[in-house]
């Protein structure tokens, strides 16, 4: 493998029903950022049926250069189609650093094509940088410059561990949704679109899909949110969440939950926080009736603000809190809910 | 029909977790178990058995000391059970991973392969695909349902916000969510007729066609640079007060101050 004949950033753009899903726009954000240090271009994936009227999008968000695979084969996700079409594109376009985001697709979509083009593939990074590898120089051993250095949590984030990939390409990494920043689109912004044929071959490892079907698609987009209001297996039950949509609705905020409400079947997957769910960060968590599992505490410790409201004084929960209190979450929630609509309506007069 | 199970023993991240004074974890003090993800798709496997007639194996790489998660394995009910260890073979990434079991797993027989989706240590979620694209047969990752069809497997496949169906062609690998099936327990008959078991140790000069460049340390395409405990956010303020008033009016205070309202 001839490292340095490999150049540029470049990501997948996931979309799903041709809509270009928001990871994609972060992973550009990311790109941009990566690009910048080694001078050189951003380059997007885009992959589907009729998909080219989303390269406009992509290149206000900062791809330089998009590569078009647009095939009836690549309609909906599967899994040896989808490789195939990137494989023979890492092998033309020769990417030094590839990123996808960490989602039901990229985990499944990422791992098969790393073992497909033999290279290294690093899991949900929480951050990219451009590095020497090792990072301080030893003896004996050529210290590598330009790396992709690839830091993550495991231990269900009580270690962090940075991540090289010295001597493969393309570099590869999976980000987690709401981890990285998009950038301001650049209005009117034109990438050089290039068409590529991957050939597809259909072949025993081609899946058929017999149906799809939507489930929550009334759910807002947790990741997105700016302030979330979080219940818990405290909450009691699914009807007490009654009190954390009104608290949310007089805050313009999103209800979320821990991984045992949705296990005990109260609320949906997709609003579940968490290292099994989502990992957000919004400006202000609300951690209502929720202990603070560290899977739960890895999903949302970035966030700005920290509030919990816990009955049990020792919850773990406390120790990420900024500002917790210990009380009957039934009591206080209601009455903040009422205080919050007062202060408002003062400030607003 | 034969079913491989792929399994890992794992510290409990879940229960029981304790940190040092310093915020970083005791990993001293931490259990090992069989990898939740794993236990489901063991549960699966044996469901598949009860209902269609199959031969379930169990398949582990690690320590010695992970003979363990394979006679739990058995107690609960799988047929046989093969611990793949050797020192050469520490180190591993997922890429020297998967190389390692495809060694193992393609001396056995299987029309189905299953997987964990994700080990609660390392969380990458990518031994079981890479397993699958080096055995070269197709995979269906985050399976919640599981229904045989002749020669073909039907699997709901979860996404974010919804599910597919899917089909293909036996042999495949699927990768368990821990919700596909909730563990049974394991009889008492059934530890006793496990401890009685030959679990088969397969070292290094075991594997079929495995490449030395392939695996351990020295086979991972990627390296570690730097690993560290995570010192966690220091706690802020906890109040405990006399009345749900007071509560309330010291959580206003902050949200005004910073604000939020």
């Amino acid at each position: 493998m001839a490292l340095e004949e490999y150049k540029g950033v470049y990501i997948y753009a996931q979309q799903v029903d041709n809509e270009l899903s928001t990871i994609a726009l972060e992973l550009l954000g990311e790109a941009k950022k990566l690009a910048a240090d080694l001078n050189t271009e951003v380059g997007a994936f885009l992959l589907g049926s009729d998909v080219r009227k989303l390269a406009d999008t992509l290149a206000e968000y900062g791809a330089d250069k998009i590569v078009l695979i647009d095939d009836p084969e690549l309609k909906d996700y599967r899994t040896e189609p989808y490789t195939q079409a990137l494989t023979a594109a890492i092998h033309e376009f020769k990417p030094d650093i590839m990123l996808i985001g960490a989602t039901a697709i990229g985990r499944d979509l990422g791992p098969r094509l790393a073992a497909r083009v033999h290279t290294g593939l690093t899991a949900d990074c929480t951050q990219l940088d451009i590095g020497d590898f090792p990072l301080q120089a030893v003896p004996g051993q050529e210290q590598l410059h330009n790396q992709l250095l690839m830091t993550r949590p495991a231990f269900g984030g009580n270690t962090i561990a940075t991540i090289a990939c010295p001597h493969f390409r393309p570099q590869m990494a999976t980000v987690r949704p709401g981890v990285m920043q998009k950038i301001d689109p650049i209005k009117d912004a034109k990438a050089n679109i290039v068409e590529f044929d991957a050939k597809l071959e259909k072949n025993d490892c081609y899946t058929e899909i017999l149906k799809i079907v939507k489930e929550t698609s009334q759910v807002a987009d947790i990741s997105e949110a700016k302030i979330l209001v979080s219940g818990g297996r405290g909450m009691g039950g699914p009807e007490n969440f009654k009190i954390l949509e009104e608290l949310a609705e007089t805050l313009g905020a999103t209800v979320s939950c821990s991984r045992a409400v949705v296990d005990a079947g109260w609320k949906p997957k997709a609003m579940q926080v968490g290292q099994t769910g989502k990992t957000v960060r919004p400006h202000v968590y609300f951690a209502i009736g929720i202990s603070g599992a560290i899977q739960h505490v890895a999903g949302m410790e970035e966030s700005d603000i920290i509030i919990a409201i816990n009955k049990d004084e020792n919850a773990p929960i406390f120790d990420v809190a900024d500002y917790g209190v210990v009380g009957d979450l039934n009591k206080v929630v209601p009455q903040l809910t009422k205080r919050i609509k007062e202060t408002l309506a003062a400030k607003g007069a | 029909m034969n079913i491989v199970v792929c399994i890992k023993q794992v510290p409990d991240t879940k229960g029981g977790v304790s940190f040092k004074p310093d915020g970083t974890l005791d990993r001293a003090a931490m259990l090992a178990i069989m990898n939740p993800d794993d236990k489901a798709g063991l549960e699966a496997a044996l469901q598949l058995k009860d209902q269609y007639g199959a031969h379930v194996t169990v398949v582990t790489m690690g320590l010695p000391k992970a003979d363990a998660v394979l006679r739990e394995a058995m107690a609960m009910g799988a047929d046989d059970a093969y611990l793949v260890t050797d020192r050469v073979l520490g180190g591993a990434d997922t890429w020297a991973t998967s190389s390692t079991l495809v060694g193992a797993v393609s001396k056995l027989d299987y029309d189905l392969v299953i997987t964990g989706r994700q080990a609660i240590d390392g969380d990458t979620a990518q031994v079981g695909p890479q397993l699958s694209e080096k055995l070269g047969i197709p995979v269906i990752s985050y399976a919640q349902e599981i229904k045989i069809d002749g020669e073909y497997v039907e699997v709901r496949r979860q996404f974010e916000d919804r599910y597919h169906i899917v089909r293909a062609k036996m042999p495949c690998l699927l990768t368990a969510l821990s919700e596909l099936a909730e563990p049974r327990y394991m009889t008492p008959g059934g530890i006793i007729d496990a401890l009685a078991k030959e679990v088969t140790v397969w070292n290094r000069v075991d594997l079929k066609d495995v490449e030395d460049s392939n695996i351990g340390l020295n086979g991972s395409p990627t390296k570690i640079a730097k690993a560290s405990d995570k010192v966690r956010k220091g706690a802020g303020e906890k109040v405990v007060l006399d009345t749900p008033e007071e509560s309330v009016e010291y959580l206003i205070g902050k949200l005004s101050e910073k604000h939020v309202i």
